[in-house]
């Protein structure tokens, strides 16, 4: 049995099935109707579940649970120091840490913030907000949003962060200080003449093999990248797809060559290519890339795939791997991608997917 | 004291009361003083800076006003959702 949170424009579904059997999920509930449920995922570590929401009215705030069919609590922030001019936006992304209780919450605007009591109170990294403030930090179309966080395996020292539109972030020794790591971004949505030195660097996502930490992948806004040196220089390894226009990203834990993406056309056109849905593997870190369709649809499909719509579970060929749309469809697929089903159809529009 | 009323869900997370007198002189020291009471509301319309939410609006005696606004200690405060959305 799988359980997946589906965060949509109207609230977080909990659906529940089982993958072999490819056939449509149950809901088992739908918490928060009509807020926008923008990220909500599952500590693996203590089962607890934490869900991004934001009423349209009365902004945004992150809950936790330990059981998503019942109450929800609201923790401690993430909220910004008073007595300055930032207030919280939108939460983007939870991500556990490598040391007990800590977890991290990328928000918008862009910054940082940590939990060290598995996520009831929550603090601003102040040294890379400081880096935001002396910036010039540009928001993409969804805002000025930090929305990947990629710890290194076994040390809590070491991180590094996606932000849209203003590059990749890292740290050696635990939030105190952060460096850039620019080196082989083209941003292709400046004038060439600007390009140089900019940090308008539109990371749409950003996931580290964790048996090799050293490589990142990265889906940007017209391209895709890898970076074998810790995030400090990137490649391109756009050559083989539709389009190097995406969102989301994920990638084998077991493989270290390994990444998925799911092209749209173009920024200009941010739908599926040439109608139809396909998923696009490679398993040789970018050299090559193999287009998957089986069981998606094939015509008349234009699907928008957003940044945190797209999630794994488990490793290697049996891999499970989920989706969502924002015409709210989800597919599923239980062998790594070669094949897929429905796992749910006319949900609200999706904004992520995580299994729990 | 000034009057604050509320509507679900803000009443809900002030004691289930819709009903509130509180003192202050403008519209943010009353509503901080609404938090300062009733924990659970912080942040659903002040936001961390003490700016009411854009898509909160605060009448007082009927006029749409602003944290800064001046309130007197008869004066009624609706604090209503906007009429928006999607």
């Amino acid at each position: 049995m799988t359980e997946l949170l589906v965060g949509t424009k109207k609230g977080l579904f909990v659906l529940r099935g089982d993958p072999q059997v490819g056939e449509p999920f149950e809901i088992v509930t739908r918490a928060f109707p009509g807020d926008v449920v923008e990220f909500a995922m599952r500590d693996p570590r203590t089962g607890r579940y934490f869900a991004a929401h934001t009423s349209g009215f009365y902004g945004p705030r992150l809950m936790y649970t330990d059981d998503p069919t019942g109450e929800w609590t609201q923790a401690e922030g993430p909220s910004f120091p008073e007595g300055g001019d930032a207030s919280l936006e939108r939460i983007w992304m939870i991500r556990p840490g490598e040391a007990d209780g800590l977890l991290y919450a990328g928000v918008a605007p862009a910054a940082l913030f940590t939990s060290t009591d598995d996520g009831e109170s929550w603090s601003l990294n102040e040294a890379l907000w400081k880096e935001h403030q002396a910036g010039d930090w540009q928001p993409g179309a969804g805002g000025l949003a930090l929305h990947s966080i990629c710890p290194w395996p076994g040390d809590p020292l070491r991180l590094a962060v996606g932000v849209s539109a203003a590059g990749v972030w890292i740290t050696d020794d635990g939030g105190q200080t952060w460096h850039t790591g620019f080196d082989g971004l083209v941003p292709e949505y400046v004038p060439e003449e600007a390009q140089e030195g900019t940090s308008a660097l539109c990371v749409h996502n950003m996931h580290r093999a964790p048996t090799r930490p050293e490589r990142l992948f990265m889906q940007f806004h017209g391209n895709v990248y890898r970076s074998d040196d810790e995030g400090s220089s990137w490649q391109e390894i756009k050559a083989g797809l539709p389009s190097g226009f995406g969102f989301p990203l994920v990638i084998d834990p077991s493989d270290a060559d390994s990444a998925y993406v799911i092209p749209l056309v173009a920024d200009i056109d941010r739908v599926t290519p040439d109608a139809r849905v396909r998923v696009y593997e490679t398993r040789d870190a970018g050299s090559t890339w193999t287009a998957h369709g089986d069981g998606l649809p094939s015509n008349e499909a234009y699907l928008t795939v957003l940044r945190q719509a797209f999630d794994s579970t488990g490793h290697g060929r049996d891999m499970q791997l989920y989706f969502g749309a924002t015409s709210g469809d989800v597919f599923g697929s239980s062998d790594a991608g070669s094949s897929w089903f429905q796992v749910h159809e006319r949900l609200a529009p999706v904004t992520s997917v995580r299994v729990a | 004291m000034a009057v604050v009323l509320l509507r679900a869900p803000l009443s809900q997370r002030a004691g289930n009361t819709s009903d509130h007198d509180l003192p202050g002189s403008t519209v943010g020291e009353v509503l901080r003083e609404l938090e300062r009471r009733h924990p659970p509301i912080v942040g659903w319309i002040l936001d961390e800076q003490g700016r009411v939410r854009p898509h909160v609006n605060v009448f007082v005696n009927g006029e749409r006003t602003s944290e800064g606004s001046a309130v007197g200690p008869s004066d009624v405060l609706h604090v209503l959702p906007s009429i928006s959305g999607g």
